[in-house]
């Protein structure tokens, strides 16, 4: 195995994810609601009375958080996204994403960061799940196709 | 009015995270589910950093009956491993590998105004209303 030297980042990405779980644990032990980006987009298609409005304070606080970063983290912190997938590519990974997620009832936050904090086997297996699909596509598109 | 504040102060703090994790960075994905390439393992300390925090979150709000805040807590009812859960999950897993995003990073770069993840989003928000409208079909069907 070869490690990418260049590209590992890991003190921002413990720091990133330290964060993550502390937004996790602000909305649990507020709200009493769990962190899944799935779950809570999919409350607002459509939005039902009476369990919208913290869905959409979330994803505002969400959205704004590119513009935000501008101003609190140091210049060059947060690098460019690199999406080298096609058009088509994007298009197929997208429709995926939004079924599969729907239908396995969580994505990463969901299933990975709160699933496992809550020790829950369903999550467990979910990310397992996505993992392995993830690491074979990576690998077909990189070394085989 | 304070669990309102919480719940935009978490989105922001969520999106914070996933931008200085590196998670809205396609191209670092996909660096770390490529174990036969250049190997990036930093997402292994995002998700170290999320589940550290959130084992200790969980363990304290296991042991009570209402949040901080007096909030009920909504629990999920589910807990059988069933067929949707495994085939979404890989299903997920498919598109993941392929763009490098998953729903919360996308969103942060849609927000940002990147095309192609703004393509990514719409396709995504596609995606889960057929699944919405296929489940909807079934139920019927079945009943």
């Amino acid at each position: 195995m070869q490690i990418d030297w260049i590209h590992f980042t890991p003190w921002s990405s413990l720091a990133g994810g330290l964060l993550l779980g502390l937004a996790a644990a602000l909305l649990l032990l507020s709200s009493g609601r769990i962190l899944g980006i799935t779950g809570i987009v999919e409350g607002l298609l459509p939005p039902k009375a009476g369990d919208t409005s913290w869905r959409v304070l979330f994803v505002l606080g969400l959205l704004l958080a590119p513009v935000v970063a501008k101003w609190i983290f140091p210049a060059g912190l947060i690098g460019t996204p690199r999406i080298d997938t096609s058009w088509a590519g994007v298009v197929l990974a997208g429709l995926l994403v939004g079924f599969g997620t729907r239908y396995g009832a969580g994505c990463t936050s969901g299933h990975g960061i709160c699933g496992l904090s809550r020790l829950s086997l369903r999550s467990l297996v979910a990310t397992l799940s996505f993992m392995f699909t993830g690491f074979v596509t990576v690998f077909i598109v990189r070394h085989v196709l | 009015m304070m669990q309102r504040m919480c719940e935009f102060v978490t989105g922001l703090l969520f999106g914070l995270g996933l931008l200085l994790s590196g998670m809205t960075d396609p191209g670092k994905v996909q660096g770390f589910l490529d174990l036969a390439g250049a190997w990036d393992p930093s997402l292994a300390f995002v998700m170290g950093g999320g589940v550290l925090v959130g084992l200790m979150a969980f363990g304290v709000a296991k042991k009570r009956d209402a949040s901080l805040l007096g909030a009920a807590f909504h629990w999920p009812h589910i807990t059988q491993i069933d067929k949707p859960l495994v085939i979404g999950s890989l299903l997920f897993g498919v598109g993941w590998g392929l763009a490098g995003f998953c729903p919360g990073p996308a969103l942060v770069t849609f927000a940002a105004g990147y095309d192609k993840a703004v393509v990514f989003v719409l396709a995504m928000l596609v995606g889960m209303v057929v699944c919405d409208a296929m489940q909807r079909r079934h139920a019927l069907q079945s009943h």
